[in-house]
């Protein structure tokens, strides 16, 4: 055993958790210099927001129920859906433009050389914080849906629990997958605003959509597992069996995603190829 | 420098005039359109794919609601909306105009200098260039419509003069667009927190144009609003005349009421340009 190490010792790896929390709290810190922007992404989620009830309730002038869902359930959905577009707007989305930045103008070496895994890396370099001013909207309005059906009990909560945490994983695998793509194809763009237009889909249970749609806002776009699967908890009418699905399918889509991204890195040549 | 570019000094005094506006110009900006278009087949193609997740959502909410009320929600059956939601999307692609974004890209890199030299005004440019990128649109539009239709079997039965009025109000319609994105646009020359008069003129539009629903779904108040609005001319209206029930009176008035917010719509745009142009000064060469 020698004494004094022979070479200088190598800086001990940070754990993953501290890496991504440290570059997390950077993107926070440099978003909220501007603060103006908040008060414009409350109007523009206002605006959102107000539209898409205004809709709800010309729907329900015509209607007491749409596809077996009432007024309040559809509130829950609704509220569930802006949440999680809050959530993809505020930390994936921001990501995954950047990642493909990168790759498009080689830049992604910065992100390959340093001593943690990539994947965790470009996931977690951008925070768009004010967009977290639709979570809280979300949230109000699920809240508020979830009060007026009174039909969660501790079941539901922990099922809700558990669909929620599954389709935000899901969400972001999907958005991963596509945007790996870059490394073949380069120019993705569109297909972030194809995201953006499939989505809206979401507003809606995907139980109401003909079943070639269906399937597809299921397998391809998760929106079944994302929106309506914890809203069916919420609403007291989620399935042991639909909830373990969503938790295999969910296993599933990592694995695959984790796969993907492997080779999409290998096809990455540098800004100096 | 303030309007510098207005008031350039003419090559030789006296013999200044402004070139006339010909067919010509509009020809060759559209047919540079149509050839550059042809060219981003692909990118055009997911944005129109995009753009029909939308009507299906309201297709099938709508659907849904008239089963459930035993057929029909306010005399529109299924069929009836699967045909409606179908020539959205075609009035849809012809509703893509200059975005008022635009502008402020035109404005920040500079070169509304370079369109300023120019001896027509800016507006003939934008109308020809985007009515020659309809061509590649509406082409690649038919498979979309043809799919759409099989998927979704819209039931309608169309007049001869129901299509003839159709092709002239999808161009009413992208007159009436074009003129009124273009004035809102001109509003960056004077404020660059432009994005929330945008979102709610937008939000307006998708509610007061019969973008979201038949007009005639809609309650009694919010029609006559409209009524008072270009939105139902630029959306609703093309679509009706193809699908709905108007009768002949009730398409050519139609027609008039596109030509009236058309020549409002140029108006609007002529006096704020005059005003608009006045403030813009190029920064660097």
């Amino acid at each position: 055993m020698a004494r004094m190490p022979r070479r200088p010792a190598r800086p001990a790896r940070a754990g993953g958790a501290t890496v991504a929390w440290t570059y997390l709290r950077l993107a926070v810190l440099v978003e909220i210099q501007y603060r103006v922007n908040l008060v414009v992404q409350l109007l523009q989620s206002a605006v959102e927001v107000g539209t898409a009830l205004a809709v709800l309730t010309l729907v329900f002038s015509h209607t007491t129920d749409l596809g077996g869902w009432s007024h309040d359930e559809l509130l829950v959905v609704l509220g569930l859906h802006v949440l999680l577009g809050g959530l993809i707007a505020t930390f994936v989305q921001p990501n995954m433009s950047r990642l493909m930045a990168d790759v498009r103008e080689g830049t992604l070496d910065f992100a390959l050389l340093k001593p943690v895994d990539t994947q965790l890396l470009v996931s977690c370099r951008e925070v768009n914080v004010w967009q977290l001013a639709d979570v809280v909207i979300g949230v109000a309005i699920a809240g508020t849906g979830v009060a007026r059906v009174g039909a969660v009990d501790a079941a539901g909560a922990l099922g809700f629990a558990v669909a929620v945490v599954c389709g935000t994983v899901l969400v972001y695998c999907t958005w991963l997958v596509v945007t790996t793509g870059a490394f073949w194809l380069v120019r993705m763009d569109f297909v972030a605003e194809l995201f953006d237009g499939l989505y809206q889909a979401g507003r809606w249970p995907v139980t109401i959509y003909p079943g070639w749609l269906r399937l597809s806002l299921t397998v391809l776009v998760p929106l079944a597992f994302a929106v309506t699967v914890p809203a069916q908890a919420l609403t007291g009418r989620l399935t042991g069996v639909t909830l373990a699905a969503a938790v295999a399918f969910t296993g599933v889509v990592v694995v695959v995603t984790r796969w993907w991204w492997g080779r999409g890195i290998r096809r990455y040549d540098g800004a100096s190829a | 420098m303030s309007a510098a570019g207005l008031e350039l000094p003419p090559a030789s005094p006296g013999r200044r005039r402004r070139l006339r506006v010909s067919p010509g110009l509009y020809y060759t900006v559209a047919k540079a359109s149509v050839v550059t278009q042809f060219q981003y087949r692909a990118a055009n193609y997911f944005y129109m794919v995009g753009m029909v997740a939308e009507p299906i959502v309201y297709l099938v909410v709508w659907t849904t609601v008239a089963e459930a009320q035993g057929g029909s929600v306010g005399g529109i059956t299924p069929g009836e909306f699967a045909a409606y939601y179908i020539v959205w999307t075609l009035v849809r692609n012809m509703n893509i105009v200059l975005t008022p974004y635009a502008w402020e890209e035109r404005i920040r890199q500079g070169r509304m200098s370079g369109e300023l030299l120019r001896p027509v005004h800016p507006i003939h440019y934008d109308i020809a260039f985007f009515a020659g990128w309809k061509i590649p649109v509406i082409l690649m539009w038919l498979p979309v419509g043809g799919l759409l239709a099989l998927l979704f079997r819209p039931s309608t039965d169309i007049r001869p003069l129901e299509l003839a009025v159709f092709f002239v109000a999808i161009w009413g319609a992208y007159l009436i667009r074009t003129m009124f994105m273009w004035v809102l646009g001109l509003l960056t020359f004077w404020t660059t927190r432009v994005s929330a008069i945008f979102e709610a003129w937008f939000t307006a539009e998708l509610l007061l144009s019969g973008r979201l629903v038949p007009m005639s779904l809609m309650p009694d108040w919010v029609r006559t609003l409209a009524a008072f609005t270009p939105f139902p001319s630029s959306f609703g209206f093309p679509i009706e005349s193809l699908v709905g029930d108007l009768s002949t009176g009730e398409l050519l008035r139609g027609l008039a009421v596109q030509a009236g917010w058309i020549a409002v719509g140029a108006g609007v745009v002529a006096l704020t340009w005059r005003f608009a142009v006045r403030r813009y000064s190029a920064v660097g060469n």
